[in-house]
């Protein structure tokens, strides 16, 4: 809540331990009107909770015993990391989850809170701050059953710092996902020359190659960091159709779902990589991590 | 943090109301103490396609905890005893409609009631001999006749059965939408308002209009419909048949003047429904019951519209078919003949066509009626609006279940490409065969009693329709 009341420009040079990169923050302001404007430039993230909506959902009720009628992530906390105008806040307040989303320009947490201030059930359900993920660290360590961290990885600073605390702030056995973009030829022909540059259905100057994360690499630092990882999947954007889809290649998108070990540090040893088949599987009975 | 809320709430109530002020001199210059209830969904219009959207919707697992209103003019009809007389409106339901219904448990207090299946449909021409035959194979039910009544005593009691999900608002007629903007990028209230007669305002993320062929909801979107009045109207009645019989055959006959239809009610009773020039139908309604009772037996039974030409025409054709196709046409019953006319069960109505250019919009959906109206020669009608609840709720189920903004277009426009794929067609051919069959002109006769020849004996085709 004091955040809020920060000025901003100290939160622009803040501590050079930050996961926050002060110039990726730039190139989103200029834009921070334009998040709920469905087929403007943002209309990719729009369409991607098609498929990572149910992704996260179905990951979560497969994971779970419980299934509220009507709300299937009710009683599940959430933290969106990077939430941007909430895009991602949203769906998963509809679905029951409590969520924190947090963003360090105030601009989107200020649209934010605006968009979801029309509904009632959403405004009860996700509290916006405008912070990085380090200031909240010492006030919610081991708070959160869920961590969402879509479309961030590839913009911040320290991306170890970054995963070291989402583990601090996630419960043990709680669950991590990521979506991002590999780093390989075609992730930069696709993903920046075309994407940007020739269709535009990115905004020119969003996305740095240099700083695309490659799955192996996000793998090692999850794993040497208390993850394990479950689930790694490439996902494909159809920009004649608007629409994403799964893939067995990670070559350009990928998601990821790991799970923080458990309190006595280890694991489950027995847990192979599965892969996420259809949209729609069924909620079967929990099985523990 | 109350401080800041209470800021921002205010910010964004004293906003709203601009919002409203600028939509139109109908908003009235008041300060709201509470914003208007908000509903997930609301239907305009509860009629049999309106109370079914509500119900379907109301038993849908991924709706449990959201909120739907029904707005429906009239007030609410208590059906606990059906009288011992039919209802001289009655509905053609398809086994695709009766599925639905069932879905959400009407069907089963459709089938406690009253209601006649039939096996067979006898469809033929006035001026041959050509007639077409459906009946399936299996010896499973082509269709049902119901009462509209007794469809909406079904729909009532499982609507009262999700009463916590789904509010009914009887009495209470919709006067004014106001409509938000596509792209929210302001702060005005992103939802559809709602201005009853009575003053009282709803919110909706999501209206579907279920109003009728002449919607108010459609008028005030602004969405083009394509339309035509016929110079027909119906005339519908019950009637006694002369002897009892299985009576599970539907039979229409196409007269020059319009087609003419017997539903069956029961063993000794059917439903009328006749379609014919406006002036016929009022003769119809002001004759006595005799002589509406021989209008009725003779426009089944005449041959006066027969010419020699085409019955020999028509023979011919019927002989190189039976060479090609030794089993191609089928055996001719004989339609019941009718006895007499419950009194008081005459009624006629205008017939037309509409269609509308656009089913979707921002946070809006037409179904039935509204939609699409067409001719009651194909006992369509009511199938149409229930398909098009079919597949509405199934992409609402599945936006809901992934957490989306049920008002997204992005779901509403598969609902209209689908039904719209599925419509066009068959309402431009429900139309075709209305005007094809009303002529006498030889031509277009021949082509027709042909046509319907033809398809008698093509299986593929038949199965198809």
């Amino acid at each position: 809540q004091l955040s809020l009341f920060r000025p901003t420009v100290k939160r622009l040079f803040s501590t050079s331990h930050s996961s926050v990169d002060s110039k990726e923050m730039k190139k989103f302001q200029l834009l921070a009107h334009k998040w709920w404007d469905e087929e403007g430039e943002y209309s990719a993230l729009h369409s991607m909770n098609d498929i990572r909506v149910p992704f996260i959902r179905d990951t979560l009720l497969n994971m779970s015993s419980n299934y509220h009628l009507g709300n299937p992530l009710s009683g599940v906390k959430i933290l969106d990391v990077g939430c941007g105008g909430g895009l991602l806040s949203e769906p998963l307040g509809r679905l029951g989850a409590s969520v924190t989303g947090i963003d360090p320009l105030e601009d989107n947490i200020r649209t934010a809170d605006q968009h979801k201030s029309f509904d009632p059930v959403l405004a009860k359900r996700i509290q916006y701050k405008s912070s990085s993920l380090e200031e909240i660290v010492e006030e919610s360590m081991e708070t959160f059953d869920v961590i969402v961290a879509s479309e961030v990885v590839e913009h911040v600073a320290d991306l170890e710092m970054f995963i070291k605390c989402c583990s601090q702030v996630l419960k043990p056995e709680g669950s991590l996902f990521i979506t991002t973009i590999n780093k390989t030829q075609l992730s930069y022909v696709l993903g920046i020359v075309v994407a940007e540059k020739i269709i535009g259905i990115v905004p020119e100057g969003t996305h740095e190659w240099e700083k695309f994360v490659p799955p192996k690499e996000l793998e090692r630092l999850l794993e040497s960091n208390g993850f394990s990882v479950k689930t790694v999947n490439g996902m494909l954007y159809n920009p004649l159709s608007g629409s994403w889809s799964w893939m067995e290649s990670t070559s350009v998108n990928y998601a990821v779902h790991a799970v923080k070990s458990g309190a006595w540090g280890q694991s489950s040893p027995t847990e192979a990589l599965s892969e996420v088949e259809s949209e729609h599987p069924s909620a079967t009975a929990g099985t523990t991590v | 943090t109350s401080a800041v809320m209470a800021v921002v709430c205010g910010r964004g109530l004293l906003a709203s109301l601009a919002g409203r002020l600028w939509a139109g001199p109908r908003a009235p210059l008041r300060f709201v103490t509470a914003a208007a209830p908000l509903y997930d969904v609301v239907v305009s219009g509860g009629g049999m396609v309106g109370s079914a959207m509500a119900a379907v919707l109301g038993h849908d697992t991924h709706f449990h905890d959201k909120k739907i209103a029904l707005l429906e003019a009239g007030p609410r009809k208590e059906y606990d005893r059906m009288p011992d007389s039919y209802s001289n409106r009655v509905s053609s339901i398809s086994p695709g409609s009766a599925t639905l219904l069932s879905s959400f448990g009407a069907w089963d207090h459709v089938c406690s009631l009253r209601l006649k299946p039939f096996r067979r449909m006898q469809v033929w021409d006035a001026c041959s001999e050509a007639m077409i035959v459906f009946e399936k194979d299996d010896l499973d039910d082509m269709g049902y006749i119901v009462e509209n009544d007794v469809i909406m005593s079904a729909l009532t009691k499982q609507l009262d059965a999700v009463a916590d999900r789904v509010e009914v608002f009887y009495g209470s007629r919709a006067v004014g939408y106001t409509w938000p903007l596509p792209s929210h990028s302001c702060d005005t209230s992103p939802w559809v308002q709602i201005e009853l007669a009575d003053g009282r305002r709803l919110q909706t993320k999501l209206l579907i209009g279920a109003d009728g062929h002449n919607s108010v909801v459609r008028k005030e979107a602004k969405i083009k419909n394509v339309e035509h009045r016929y110079d027909q109207s119906a005339v519908v009645a019950t009637l006694h048949l002369s002897e009892a019989t299985d009576n599970n055959v539907a039979w229409q006959r196409f007269l020059p003047t319009g087609p003419i239809a017997l539903l069956p009610l029961s063993d000794t009773a059917s439903s009328l429904v006749w379609s014919t020039s406006h002036e016929h139908a009022s003769e119809l309604l002001a004759m006595d019951e005799e002589s509406f009772v021989d209008s009725i037996n003779s426009a089944f039974w005449s041959n006066v519209n027969h010419s020699d030409f085409i019955d020999t025409a028509g023979a011919m054709f019927r002989s190189a078919i039976s060479l090609l196709k030794p089993s191609g046409t089928a055996v001719r019953q004989l339609p019941p003949s009718v006895a007499k006319v419950d009194p008081e069960s005459r009624a006629m109505f205008p017939l037309g066509m509409g269609h509308a250019t656009e089913y979707v919009q921002h946070r809006v959906a037409l179904i039935g009626d509204a939609a699409h109206r067409v001719h009651p020669l194909a006992g369509q009608g009511v199938n149409l609006g229930f398909g098009d609840i079919a597949c509405l709720a199934h992409h609402l189920s599945a936006a809901a279940f992934n957490g989306s903004d049920l008002g997204s277009l992005k779901h509403l426009l598969k609902f209209e490409t689908e039904r719209q794929r599925h419509n066009v067609s068959l309402i431009a051919a429900i139309d075709v065969l209305k005007r094809l069959y009303s002529t006498r002109l030889a031509p277009l006769v021949l082509l027709r009693t042909w046509g319907l020849q033809a398809t008698n004996a093509l299986p593929p085709v038949k199965v198809r329709i």
